[in-house]
């Protein structure tokens, strides 16, 4: 199949990480139902280490790949680190997305942001805000981003 | 690999075998160029224009108002180009169309706007059809065409066409037609239906692709769309693409002999299917299910999104399309989809089966069996089913 890589297909068919976790320490969604995606992620914390991450997605393949990746990517991780995870990083581990698709990547990128800081939030962790931008409307970024 | 079940023959078809045998001689034996006064050449000039007569006879008008271009686009630019050409010669600069027609009639469409014509874009409602009265209505002094597609490419509903072809001649507007997925597949007749200029494509209906034809009714001016020779009577310059023409003209023979045979077979398979993917839990059919070309189907998923949906589907060997975004190319679902009123959200979840003569009942039940399977896995990964069960989004069909 030409229209991704191998590695693309592989996590949208056998994707890793699918599910929820009821009792998530932090919960992340982003996307919109109108512009076909919606990402949703679950974080497990336990001393700073992500030990447990699951997804739900609504939308195309390469959205569901991306998912996939960047829950490997981020799993067992420090929190830090996972806070480090580009949509750059996450395309490149798929062997790269078709150029009209790279806003899936950013979609993972975002909700794994918005995961982390759901946790902070909940349980009243300070942190730099400067790392998490104000929420804007994501339809509007998602359209700016393919124009 | 699996077995492949290709559903797709809304986007392209197999070539039949008799197409493929009439063209095999164009390309080794007979190669003259048809403008040439040797018999090489006249051969060719021969295989031409009896290819022109037959494409001619299975439409009902004369060889004379069969022009040949490369494909359905093609043809489409120039009826319209050279009925709003004539139209602007006379200050007539409104054009009537619906609001689902192929981009090849839609974007010609939004480039005349820009040239100073006034477009008005009929409904088509939830069912996808027009009515002869909504084009009467709208029709204007200064109107020059009336641009209507015989059959949706999508939701293949059929339009009213000869209704709208008498309404059009008794108040004498030029009435064009996009008929590239009726063609070949229901009964079309130019003669009968009043239609002044139509449009088709060889490989909607098992020839060749890169060829098609127009029709414009004798007495109707041509501009000329590719200047620089005198081929198709000087409206359209180019060395014919013979294997091509005679390719087309066999398929659309054939098709046209079988049309009620294969109408009667695809319409059993059509309804068969829609029945099983209906029980699908809140899945919709898009288009009116009996005003609709035999071998269309095109449904609605809640929760899922449509090229996921139709790459699971493609690993289990099932070819179909959708008019989600992501196989748009673009980030709105399709235009006509949106057109019959669905929301985005909904849009994104279509799935498009258009079947041929060579699917089977066996085909069919494969597909039932199948496509719900690949709805339930994604839709269990799917956060907006989650919300959609839970109620917090509410369920929209």
């Amino acid at each position: 199949m030409a229209l991704y890589s191998e590695k693309v297909m592989d996590h949208f068919t056998n994707p890793r990480n699918v599910g929820k976790i009821d009792d998530a320490d932090g919960i992340g969604e982003v996307g919109n139902a109108k512009c076909g995606d919606i990402m949703k992620i679950y974080l497990k914390i336990e001393n700073d280490i992500i030990v447990d991450v699951k997804f739900n997605t609504f939308g195309c393949g390469s959205a569901i790949a991306s998912s996939s990746m960047a829950t490997e990517l981020i799993k067992g991780q420090p929190l830090s680190k996972a806070l480090e995870l580009t949509n750059k990083a996450v395309a490149e581990a798929l062997d790269g997305l078709p150029a009209h698709k790279m806003h899936c990547s950013v979609l993972a990128e975002e909700a794994i942001r918005a995961a982390i800081k759901d946790y902070y939030d909940r349980h009243g962790i300070e942190y730099d805000k400067t790392l998490f931008p104000d929420p804007h409307d994501e339809e509007e970024e998602h359209r700016g981003e393919e124009n | 690999m699996t077995k492949v079940i290709y559903a797709d023959n809304a986007a392209t078809t197999a070539m039949s075998d008799k197409a493929i045998e009439a063209m095999t001689p164009y390309f080794k034996e007979v190669y003259g160029n048809p403008s040439s006064l040797h018999t090489v050449g006249q051969v060719a000039k021969e295989a031409l224009e009896s290819a022109r007569g037959k494409v001619a006879k299975c439409l009902n008008c004369e060889p004379s108002e069969i022009y040949f271009t490369s494909g359905g686009s093609e043809s489409d630019n120039q009826c319209i180009r050279s009925a709003a050409l004539q139209g602007a010669r006379k200050g007539k600069k409104h054009i009537i169309t619906t609001a689902f027609e192929h981009h090849a009639v839609l974007h010609t469409l939004k480039k005349l706007e820009k040239e100073g014509f006034e477009v008005t874009y009929l409904d088509v409602h939830s069912n996808g059809l027009v009515t002869a009265e909504e084009v009467k209505a709208a029709i204007r002094g200064d109107t020059a065409l009336v641009t209507v597609m015989f059959a949706n490419n999508e939701v293949g509903t059929i339009q009213p066409i000869a209704e709208i072809g008498k309404v059009c001649r008794e108040t004498g507007v030029i009435f064009h037609t996009d008929a590239v997925q009726a063609a070949g597949h229901i009964p079309v007749d130019v003669k009968a239906m009043n239609i002044d200029m139509l449009s088709i494509s060889a490989h909607k209906f098992h020839g060749p692709k890169g060829v098609g034809a127009l029709y414009c009714r004798r007495g109707l001016p041509l501009f000329t769309f590719i200047e620089g020779g005198a081929q198709e009577r000087g409206k359209r310059a180019g060395t014919e693409n013979i294997a091509g023409i005679v390719g087309m003209s066999a398929a659309l023979e054939e098709a046209c002999s079988k049309l009620k045979e294969n109408g009667e077979y695809l319409t059993r398979l059509r309804e068969k299917l829609i029945d099983g993917l209906l029980k699908i839990p809140h899945s919709k059919l898009n288009g009116d299910r009996s005003r609709r070309l035999p071998g269309n189907v095109n449904m609605c998923f809640e929760g899922v999104e449509g090229e996921s949906l139709l790459l699971l589907l493609d690993a289990k060997g099932i070819c179909a399309s959708s008019g989600s975004a992501c196989t748009s190319g673009s980030l709105d679902p399709s235009h006509v989809l949106l057109a019959l009123g669905l929301p985005h959200e909904v849009a994104h979840g279509s799935l498009r089966l258009s079947l041929s003569e060579a699917n089977t009942e066996e085909d069919i039940d494969y597909i039932v069996e199948e496509v719900p399977k690949v709805i339930e896995y994604l839709r269990n990964m799917s956060p907006v089913w989650e919300e959609l069960e839970k109620g917090i989004r509410k369920h929209l069909i």
